[in-house]
């Protein structure tokens, strides 16, 4: 018990019952895992919806043990995009790369005890688990889950039933659970960007942070912003749905012979408000893992990453654009077709610093000592992806092209390229190269690389088709190929597609199996096993209760000082004082 | 070399650099080859804004293409000339020239693009139609389109949601007092006559559709509350399928139709005979 | 010189080389927690009112672009009198509130109390004082559905009162409970900058509504 009335008990001793702490605690590190198993668990279930609708899409026809009446029907099907894209969107790709690896590294690489806001932070995780709870539940209730997409567009979204099977009480789980799932985001945000602004170490600087703590940082303002925008439209859906207002249901309506009630509201405010959030959402979702692969490539380079400051720089511009390209979402939407041209103009923008970053990264690779650790493979990966992924959205970003593009497979196709693959292997970099301090093993690398490789084969089979299927006209959230004549040309690409998915997805096993066991029969880990140069690294592995047991570290230099001329070692940790290295070792005399 | 860096020398680095250098170049093969070899195109363009389209799209093809090609190439290069073979990393904090140069290049490579796709939009999007071009009206709803003509008094008829009844033959709720909708032709597929403006006007009865004619490369989203103007002059006869692209429901994969261009007579007398079963 | 590996290099570096003088405590307390220091949790309100006025510009902008729709079937609805009387109770709350923080620097607790506590009732008065505007509101057949306008008035008023609901939650909280983890300073400069963010947000939101009426 400390005699300092500022200091919280919970990281002056580790408390004592099974329920307090493993299930509701308040350590960071136990709600990183926390959340990194429930975005685990989310995926294991987004991967198996898009599975079925894979299959779906090439055997239609198929018997479904599973399904009563045997054939997937095409709700079914829609309920499956849905709420696959929801899934992922919401409970993988903002909840692994943010949640899960910023809370348990951002206090570790700013030498701090704990995020800012402890109980908070277990209150965030508990409401995200209520999310997802809620979220799930909708498969089970009458209508089941809902066939609006993750995108929900009112009318379809706002006027209950009568629209289609799972418009009922499936949408309206859908929406409880997303607003639920914005304030746990918002509460997150406001821990991560309080800890970060208050909470670094002595001599840590901003030019001094590690690039991922920088990713965090501009991903948890984003979160705060445009969860909050979401929240509100949400709100505003709900009202519709219950309460008969009409902020997004026009007048005049008649759905299935019925007259609709309703009277002046705009489908189109909904899409504004939502796509407010959402475009900012995906640089959520892609913003840690930039973050998390400059940092991998500069250890595996051993060398510092390429133009730090420009790649901090560049994290902010991407940040603060993202704000601004929502309309590219709504070229064909009805939108004034000149603001049309405005968010075209910021959007092609946005593409700048996100080259830099690629540059950069090409920059940090080049002239180094590449080793090819399961992390770098996937960290390599990513950047393979987003350079993809980036340029076809050059063209997505042109109106007059996204007038032919526009809902077809190639924004299918480029979506996820950057966020279903890119963003994935930022997760998987990240865990490759992090299990070892958060389980005191390794993971077999062995396992690690055959993963990589059919991965990275593998997903490249599944997305790349889809951008020829959406050029020569294949539509998105079709359930089949049996309405327009000219789709079944595009079956076979279907087919090979499908393929892929079922082979890149078993592959997957081979993380699991490699994790899982590696958790109990894994190798010793030391603290530092790939011998880097933050702040994680020097603390035991798994970390003590308060991190670095009883001492906090002070920050010396910059994050990525490695192969320095004439050190004795390849790489200089950040809070080693220059006192202990012995005056043979010189450093450079700019402290970042 | 120190036992530290000894205990982290994977072992035969030279093979996982090689297969990503090789498996990047076989992913630029491949990807170069299926566009070069069209193996997937869009159909054949119908209209001149389709033209500027392709033009649009052709031109971001080259740029994104080169851009993909040198990136991937070069990430190839890089992990296989820099595996570590022993050798000693450069200590490089970066170079501001080098900076500025690509971030100079690539804005003006990327906004140069978006600046240069503003015709293929204005023309289709910001010119108003033209005066003598034929007004037909595009009604949306779960899961079919219908469309209507104004027939010889060139004005459309008043609607009232109220009156819509598709099985007693009113889908779209024409008033039947009002006299500029007696001679509406309403039919369930679109036929329009070669190389005469055309200025469709979408409306939804429902939730949210669209309308996409690939051969026009034209697509827009109909929205209920909106009447959304849409204009295109198809310049080669053929019949050509419509396709809804927003989500509608369950029916949405069903949703489509079909755009007739047809010769001017053809058209006369498509309008002629129509005008006798209302 | 050192030959040694890292970890022997942590080991010797452990001890802590000089002591530090950092924000988080003194030099001679190595091996106490750094903890939280006090200014976080005033970063941690500013942030959370960025959120929240973010939230409301969101239904701000949701309210202009759906006056703004042409042949809008919006009508300006007549705002209940009682809406004057609740700004000067919220305005006059802001003030007594700065009062108690001025009296509790200054080291008058008795005083900082006493207009704490009126703090605290006048923040009530105000939520009173706009449920009473919703029964003027139904008297006047005016309710959540009945025009987009009155649905906008609902939606903010409702909103915004929560969240007053919520700080007057926090005000009984710091009145009655000592915080362990905040000094009584802190305690109040963040329930202070939560109480005048909504005060001066509910000036926004009625001159909105004055703007339309």
């Amino acid at each position: 018990m400390s005699s300092n009335p500022q200091v919280a008990d919970s990281v002056t001793h580790a408390p004592n019952s099974l329920l307090r702490r493993y299930v509701f605690s308040t350590d960071h590190k136990i709600i990183g895992l926390q959340y990194f198993f429930l975005a685990l668990a989310a995926v294991t279930i987004g991967v198996i919806l898009s599975l079925l609708m894979r299959f779906h899409l090439v055997w239609p026809a198929a018997h479904l043990p599973f399904i009563a009446g045997g054939i997937m029907t095409p709700e079914q099907y829609l309920a499956l995009v849905t709420m696959h894209g929801t899934i992922m969107v919401f409970f993988v790709l903002t909840t692994a790369p943010q949640s899960a690896f910023g809370n348990y590294f951002l206090p570790l690489q700013i030498g701090a005890p704990d995020m800012a806001f402890p109980r908070l932070n277990m209150f965030s995780f508990w409401l995200t688990f209520l999310a997802f709870v809620v979220m799930l539940s909708a498969f089970f209730v009458p209508g089941g889950a809902p066939i609006s997409g993750w995108t929900a567009y009112p009318p379809l979204s706002g006027l209950g039933e009568v629209t289609g099977p799972g418009e009922g009480i499936g949408q309206s789980l859908w929406v409880a659970s997303i607003l639920i799932f914005c304030v746990a985001s918002l509460l997150g945000s406001i821990n991560f960007l309080s800890t970060t602004i208050d909470m670094r170490a002595p001599g840590m600087t901003l030019t001094r942070m590690p690039l991922t703590v920088w990713a965090w940082f501009v991903t948890a303002i984003l979160s705060l912003l445009a969860f909050s925008v979401l929240f509100a439209g949400g709100i505003l859906l709900v009202l519709d749905r219950v309460a008969a207002t009409s902020f997004f249901l026009p007048a005049g309506l008649v759905v299935s012979g019925e007259v609709q009630t309703h009277g002046g509201g705009s489908p189109l405010l909904w899409q504004h408000l939502f796509w407010f959030f959402g475009h900012p959402e995906v640089y959520i979702a892609i913003l840690p893992g930039m973050g998390v692969v400059s940092h991998i490539l500069a250890n595996f380079s051993r060398k510092p990453v390429f133009g730090y400051r420009a790649m901090a720089f560049a994290l902010c511009a991407i940040g603060f654009l993202g704000f601004l390209v929502w309309g590219h979402h709504m070229f064909v939407s009805g939108m004034n077709p000149y603001s049309g041209l405005t968010f075209s103009l910021l959007t092609v923008s946005i593409g700048v610093p996100s080259a830099v970053k690629t540059f950069n990264w090409l920059g940090t690779l080049w002239g180094g000592k590449i080793q090819f650790h399961s992390p770098m493979l996937f960290a390599i990966g990513f950047v393979s992806f987003f350079v993809t992924g980036g340029l076809s959205g050059i063209f997505l970003a042109q109106p007059a092209i996204d007038t032919e593009l526009h809902a077809t497979y190639y924004v299918v196709g480029h979506f996820h390229i950057v966020m279903g693959v890119a963003a994935i292997f930022g997760i998987f970099a990240a865990t490759y190269y992090w299990f070892p301090k958060m389980f005191g093993r390794r993971m077999n690398e062995s396992l690690g690389k055959f993963h990589f490789w059919l991965t990275f084969a593998g997903v490249y089979c599944i997305f790349m088709p889809m951008h020829f299927v959406g050029i020569a006209g294949g539509i998105r959230r079709y359930a089949d190929a049996t309405g327009a004549t000219y789709l079944a040309a595009l079956q076979p690409l279907h087919q090979f597609m499908t393929i892929a998915a079922f082979v890149t997805a078993a592959a997957q096993l081979i993380f699991f199996y490699n994790f899982f066991r590696s958790l109990k029969k894994g190798e010793a880990a030391s603290a530092n096993p790939w011998n880097a140069t933050t702040l994680e690294w020097i603390t035991a592995s798994p970390p003590p209760s308060d991190n670095f047991g009883g001492r906090f570290p002070r920050v010396h230099r910059g994050p990525y000082e490695y192969s320095v001329p004439g050190a004795t070692q390849d790489f200089l940790p950040q809070h080693l004082a220059p006192e202990a290295l012995g005056s043979a070792n010189k450093e450079p005399n700019n402290a970042n | 070399m120190s036992s530290v860096a000894s205990r982290f020398k994977s072992r035969g680095t030279a093979s996982p650099a090689f297969l990503l250098a090789v498996f990047l170049v076989i992913l630029v093969a491949a990807t170069v080859y299926v566009f070069v070899a069209r193996l997937y195109p869009a159909p054949p363009p119908i209209s001149r804004d389709a033209v500027l389209v392709d033009r649009q799209y052709d031109l971001t093809l080259w740029v994104a293409g080169a851009a993909f090609v040198l990136a991937q190439l070069g990430l190839a290069w890089a992990v296989f000339r820099y595996r570590d073979c022993g050798q000693q990393a450069s200590h490089i904090r970066g170079n501001v020239a080098l900076e500025i140069l690509w971030t100079f290049v690539t804005l003006l490579a990327f906004v140069g693009l978006g600046i240069l796709g503003r015709n293929a939009w204005a023309g289709a999007r910001f010119t108003p139609s033209a005066p003598d071009a034929i007004q037909i009206e595009v009604t949306t709803n779960q899961f079919v389109y219908t469309f209507r003509y104004p027939g010889p008094d060139g004005k459309f008829g008043r609607l009232d949601p109220s009156l819509v009844s598709a099985p007693t033959g009113n889908p779209l709720g024409i008033d039947a007092n009002d006299p500029a909708g007696k001679d509406d032709i309403v039919v369930s597929e679109l036929t329009v006559p070669v190389n005469r403006p055309v200025e469709l006007l979408l409306r939804s009865q429902d939730v949210v559709h669209n309308f996409f004619v690939r051969e026009l490369r034209l697509q827009q989203d109909a929205v209920p509350g909106m009447l959304i103007p849409v204009n295109f002059t198809a310049e080669r006869i053929g019949t050509y399928e419509i396709v809804c692209t927003q989500l509608c429901g369950l029916g949405h994969y069903k949703m489509n139709g079909l755009l007739h261009v047809v010769p001017q007579s053809d058209y006369a007398a498509f309008l002629k005979r129509e005008a006798l079963v209302q | 010189m050192p030959t040694s590996s890292i970890d022997e290099l942590i080991e010797r570096d452990g001890g802590g080389g000089a002591g530090y003088h950092g924000p988080f405590g003194n030099g001679d307390d190595w091996s106490g927690n750094p903890g939280i220091p006090q200014r976080t949790y005033v970063t941690g309100m500013i942030l959370a009112v960025g959120g929240i006025l973010m939230f409301f510009m969101a239904l701000v902008s949701a309210w202009v672009v759906r006056r703004g729709f042409p042949n809008s079937d919006w009508q300006p609805i007549a705002l209940p009198r009682i809406l004057w009387l609740n700004t000067v109770i919220l305005v006059a709350s802001s003030f007594t509130l700065a009062r108690s923080r001025h009296s509790l620097i200054a080291g008058r607790d008795t005083d900082s109390r006493h207009w704490w506590g009126v703090t605290t009732i006048l923040g009530a008065l105000f939520l009173v004082g706009q449920l009473l505007a919703w029964r003027q509101m139904f008297a006047a057949g005016l309710f959540l559905a009945t025009n987009p306008s009155s649905s906008f008035f609902y939606v903010f008023t409702a909103a915004h009162g929560l969240h007053v609901l919520g700080g007057i939650a926090a005000l009984l909280l710091v009145a009655w409970h000592s915080p362990r983890r905040l000094t009584r300073e802190t305690a109040t400069h963040v329930v202070a900058l939560y109480w005048h963010f909504l005060s001066a947000l509910w000036l926004i939101i009625f001159a909105l509504f004055l703007l339309e009426a």
